[in-house]
């Protein structure tokens, strides 16, 4: 919902320090979701994070989540869906080129990232979205990569 | 300038150490000299002879030449079909490609074709949103965004590959370009953005239109800070410059063209004025005198959109070119006059 969406822009730190939180929290549970099988958990653990991020920040399910580089402003709902930053077609007002009556995703980002610790982050190019991931969970892709991670760093260290 | 290894039109320069692409428009910016580019408007039409009509308004007069891809979202002839019909006569051309009508399966192969033409300057942009043009009822594509497109474009350049990782028997040597509108919010980003599209790869950038030097000169002194200009990677800045027809065409632009940012005050001098069209390129010239003075501004970048016989005119008048007279078809065959006394 709009007036969500904004509002958890403006409320991107909070946002931030709640992810932060809870990022290591369902890595750590990387036993149980191997346990039952990434494949099994895909489909429950998706829909919850539809229902959740649908929410949020009208999350569009592109499977590669962005939020934490963008002031927790999704650039999927931008109707160009650009992932780097705002087009040369931003309205006086801030609002988007082609929907007059939405604020401008990128504004927003901007506004958004300027709050957050990590805000910097939104200076990094992000690559073009993988049209394969959609609809797959994006939570589950960032636990199993810290999972392997810290599985590739022990196999080193041995 | 004139280049002493001149080839034959339509065959490429050599490409000097510290270049990339074998182009005109590369030489005349790393040569230090004040640019000129200017657009094309693409015929509605499939003949070839308004493609090059509307080039030769331009000879003598502009450094190279952009031919826009759907420009507003409106359907006309390709940028690959204009680009490949003038680099045959040897002009400097700056293939746009937007990424609004095409995936990166297209996208990449075009590089490649237009490369392969002659296209030495390849403008990487996102592209006006469908709603925008004639055809709003397409079906937008956006798969890659101009930063993303900026990418893939210097990896096939430097690396030689698609970005499926794919070899390249031969890379295309581009000089990469990219937009930037330091007059549409987010402002204090900005200068942020052009660095990030540095990073991906830019190496010189077209402004949308400028009418509010004061917002140009706070935009050039970021970018300068942020040490842009400076190194072998640095981004070489044309702001767009371009007449206005009048005050009442100057307010329907503002209110119906995405991202052109006019001031009132521009508006008032075109309706106070006798003649407003003259008036409009007048104040044309004044803009690019006021902008060659901004530290670090390189050249201009003219579109006369509907006044494209205009352009040669306020270059002229303007006195940028300092008396250079950039390449043209037949610039270097002496007339027939020459010939006698010779």
């Amino acid at each position: 919902m709009y007036a969500v969406r904004r509002w958890v822009v403006r409320h991107s730190r909070s946002f931030e320090f709640i992810y932060n939180v809870f990022e290591p929290v369902i890595a750590r549970l990387d036993p149980l979701w191997r346990g039952v099988g990434y494949s099994r958990v895909e489909r429950p653990v998706a829909a919850v994070e539809r229902a959740v991020k649908g929410l949020l920040f009208d999350c569009q399910m592109c499977g590669q989540c962005a939020l934490s580089s963008t002031g927790m402003s999704c650039p999927m709902n931008c109707p160009k869906n650009l992932r780097n930053g705002p087009c040369g077609g931003v309205r006086a007002n801030g609002h988007c080129e082609v929907k007059p009556e939405m604020k401008c995703v990128w504004a927003d980002a901007w506004a958004g990232s300027q709050q957050m610790k990590g805000g910097s982050k939104i200076h990094i190019v992000q690559k073009p979205v993988d049209f394969r991931l959609r609809d797959t969970s994006s939570w589950l892709r960032v636990v199993r990569r810290i999972a392997e991670e810290r599985q590739a760093r022990k196999e080193a260290q041995k | 300038m004139k280049f002493e290894d001149e080839p034959v039109p339509g065959y490429s320069l050599p490409i000097l150490p510290g270049h990339v692409s074998p182009g005109r428009l590369e030489r005349v910016l790393r040569a230090g000299k004040f640019a000129v580019t200017s657009e094309i408007d693409p015929p509605d039409s499939a003949d070839p002879d308004e493609v090059f009509k509307r080039a030769a308004i331009f000879d003598g007069y502009v450094d190279a030449i952009n031919a826009t891809d759907g420009s507003g979202a409106n359907c006309h002839m390709s940028s690959v079909g204009v680009c490949s019909l003038l680099t045959r006569r040897g002009y400097a051309m700056v293939m746009q490609i937007a990424c609004r009508d095409r995936n990166r399966i297209a996208i990449q192969g075009e590089i490649l074709g237009g490369a392969a033409m002659g296209v030495c300057n390849i403008m990487c942009l996102t592209g006006d949103g469908v709603q925008a043009g004639d055809h709003p009822q397409a079906k937008p594509v956006f798969d890659l965004d101009s930063m993303s497109l900026l990418e893939i474009a210097r990896a096939m350049r430097d690396e030689a590959r698609f970005q499926s990782g794919r070899k390249l028997a031969s890379p295309p040597r581009v000089f990469l370009g990219a937009a930037e509108n330091p007059f549409a919010p987010p402002f204090e980003w900005r200068a942020y953005r052009l660095a990030k599209k540095v990073a991906a790869g830019a190496q010189f950038i077209q402004t949308q239109y400028c009418f509010d030097v004061p917002r140009l000169k706070t935009f050039m002194a970021q970018v300068r800070d942020l040490g842009l200009l400076e190194g072998p990677d640095r981004i070489f800045i044309l702001p767009g410059v371009g007449p206005l027809a009048s005050a009442k065409s100057a307010s329907w632009i503002r209110d119906n063209v995405p991202g052109v940012h006019i001031p009132d005050s521009v508006i008032k001098r075109l309706a106070g004025a006798e003649k407003q069209k003259e008036e409009g390129k007048k104040l044309c010239i004044d803009l690019i005198q006021e902008i060659r003075e901004i530290e670090g501004v390189s050249g201009v970048h003219v579109m006369a959109y509907r006044q494209e016989t205009t352009v040669a005119e306020i270059i002229q008048t303007s006195g940028v070119l300092e008396g250079r007279v950039p390449w043209y078809p037949g610039r270097d065959t002496p007339s027939e006059q020459q010939r006698i006394q010779a």
